[in-house]
């Protein structure tokens, strides 16, 4: 069918950091390197083709066959629960999905706890595990907003550093899951490009410190 | 396409002896409120009855086989051409699904098996030349996790991650010689016959030696049939251990973007359904067919027939005629609107001349 292999990159500062990775594997394409805007990017010698897209679509493009391979946060992968391989962890982008609230916020239990989230898979699997009531909030951005608003009791979101948190008067209340990039492949593409694959995965397996 | 998909795989069923089941488009809603979690997708599409029952659009067919089919009745050998209703994952909308599958219930053997594997694989041949059969054995994968200390409260998360192919989070379910074990089974893949062995010698005091030597029967059994090729031993193939059992297999064209085929034993749902017999089966989904290419070669039709007022209508009509008995598909038109054909051609002189 096709011969190279489709890889999907997160757009932005960790899919540069990613591309390093995979360059440093062996898989570099250099015409990715230029000042261009092209959205796609082969290189014949190592049989690859990228391309950038958003990093909430990654799972997207893999998924549905269009990309062999890609790179997604662990945390889209939690929210959207796409069915794909999860062939590596790459330990980058790495931070924690955690509920945070004001640092002198008390759970009043006999209350519904109102939760602001852009993650409203990953809090609604989290509290109905601890059979607690929530009402769930979906943002889009600026989730820190919502318990200093009153909008809601506590936010589920990625934190990093807590720097963010830290100046708004929030802090972690219980962390989720930790979270990092992930290479992610197309279970149907996967069985057609094993080889090419495998051999991808050893290279930056290798790179990560990782076993496999 | 799928129309002639449907007729090959009809066929192909009943020369195995398998008899056509046509049921119903409703069923009543009871049944899925039970077995909600075999269910590939959350929504089912209900209304009431004129009596002032609760119906359901079928969103599987399985469940309304096994329901319909009785206890100690020897083998039944069925199979089916219906439409399902699910919810679609990405646009959350109910879309109508047209599936074809066999079901064979009764005391199942490891012939019945190895025939279900055997059909599962020609399905696919009929599909596409490029296609594979991915056999797993969760009975294998059981007990292999019982045995590196993968405890019954983990077993669920633990055949997740072997579903994802995630060796890195496996890694943190048991101890580096478990885990060393997973990952080699995991990462075995080659034709059946090789990895039963590659197998064996794996497991060889982890699992029990019947199961081995039942999953080693079926799949050489597999392995004399004109469809070897397309088989492979692939233990990542993982399903809801609540419902099946034992042989799981999923199957794949080259250039559909998941699987069109999914099947194996699901005793535990016969189980939970209060039958005592056993069942293996699976589907073939039509849907993701649309997508791999169909046979015209981005053309419309063979021939583009340009007629005008001036041609008789009846040596046209014969020359069209004569066209479509040669195997041509012919589109007969006065202009060429945007059709795409491989040649264009015109009467002249009674005959039919091309004229690009």
């Amino acid at each position: 069918m096709n011969k190279y292999l489709n890889i999907a990159l997160p757009k932005g500062r960790l899919g540069e950091k990613i591309y390093d990775t995979f360059e440093k594997a062996g898989y570099g394409c250099p015409s990715i390197r230029e000042n261009s805007r092209k959205l796609i990017f082969e290189s014949e010698e190592t049989g690859v083709r990228y391309f950038w897209v958003k990093p909430s679509d990654v799972a997207i493009y893999v998924e549905r066959g269009a990309a062999d391979i890609g790179v997604a946060g662990k945390d889209i992968l939690l929210e959207y629960e796409p069915d794909v391989y999860e062939l590596l962890d790459l330990k980058e982008g790495v931070c924690r999905m955690a509920v945070a609230g004001k640092k002198d916020f008390r759970d009043d239990t006999g209350k519904t706890l109102r939760v602001a989230t852009k993650f409203t898979n990953i809090t609604e699997k989290y509290y109905l595990g601890k059979g607690r009531d929530i009402d769930v909030i979906k943002l889009n951005g600026s989730i820190e907003l919502a318990p200093v608003l009153g909008l809601s009791d506590v936010i589920v979101d990625i934190v990093e550093t807590g720097t963010t948190l830290r100046e708004n008067d929030l802090a972690v209340i219980e962390e989720i899951v930790p979270i990092s990039a992930r290479l992610i492949a197309n279970k149907a593409n996967y069985k057609f490009k094993s080889d090419e694959t495998d051999a991808l995965v050893r290279a930056l397996g290798k790179i990560v410190g990782e076993r496999t | 396409m799928n129309n002639d998909i449907t007729s090959a795989l009809n066929a192909l069923y009943d020369r195995y002896g398998y008899c056509r089941y046509k049921m119903s488009k409703f069923e009543e809603y009871d049944l899925y409120a039970k077995n909600k979690d075999f269910l590939i997708s959350d929504g089912v599409i209900t209304f009431t009855d004129r009596n002032g029952k609760l119906m359901a659009l079928k969103p599987d067919v399985t469940l309304s086989i096994v329901k319909n089919t009785c206890d100690g009745k020897g083998v039944q050998k069925l199979y089916y051409n219906e439409n399902v209703y699910r919810v679609s994952k990405s646009t959350k909308n109910f879309k109508e699904i047209m599936q074809v599958g066999l079901e064979c219930i009764g005391d199942i053997d490891e012939y019945c098996i190895a025939e279900a594997l055997t059909l599962a694989a020609a399905s696919l041949g009929a599909l596409s030349e490029n296609a594979v059969l991915c056999v797993s054995d969760l009975d294998i994968l059981s007990q292999t996790l019982e045995f590196i200390g993968v405890g019954e409260e983990k077993r669920r998360e633990a055949f997740g991650l072997i579903g994802e192919k995630n060796l890195h989070g496996l890694r943190s379910l048991t101890d580096e010689e478990g885990f060393e074990l997973i990952k080699k089974l995991l990462g075995i893949r080659c034709e059946a016959k090789k990895a039963v062995k590659e197998i064996e010698k794996l497991l060889c005091g982890a699992v029990a030696n019947e199961t081995l030597s039942k999953f080693s029967r079926v799949m050489n059994a597999v392995s004399v049939t004109g469809y070897a090729d397309k088989v492979t031993v692939d233990l990542s193939v993982v399903d809801d251990i609540h419902y099946y059992n034992g042989f799981v297999f999923k199957g794949y064209v080259e250039g559909a973007p998941a699987a069109v085929l999914s099947g194996g034993q699901y005793d535990r749902l016969m189980a939970k359904m209060k039958r005592s017999s056993e069942a293996i089966g699976f589907a073939v989904y039509l849907d993701l067919l649309d997508q791999l290419n169909g046979g015209k070669d981005g053309y419309d039709c063979d021939v583009l027939l340009l007629y005008s007022d001036e041609d008789d209508i009846g040596v046209l009509m014969k020359n069209v005629d004569l066209l479509v008995k040669e195997g041509y598909t012919v589109s007969v038109r006065r202009s060429k609107d945007n059709v795409r054909s491989k040649k264009t051609m015109k009467i002249c002189g009674g005959e039919v001349k091309t004229v690009e």
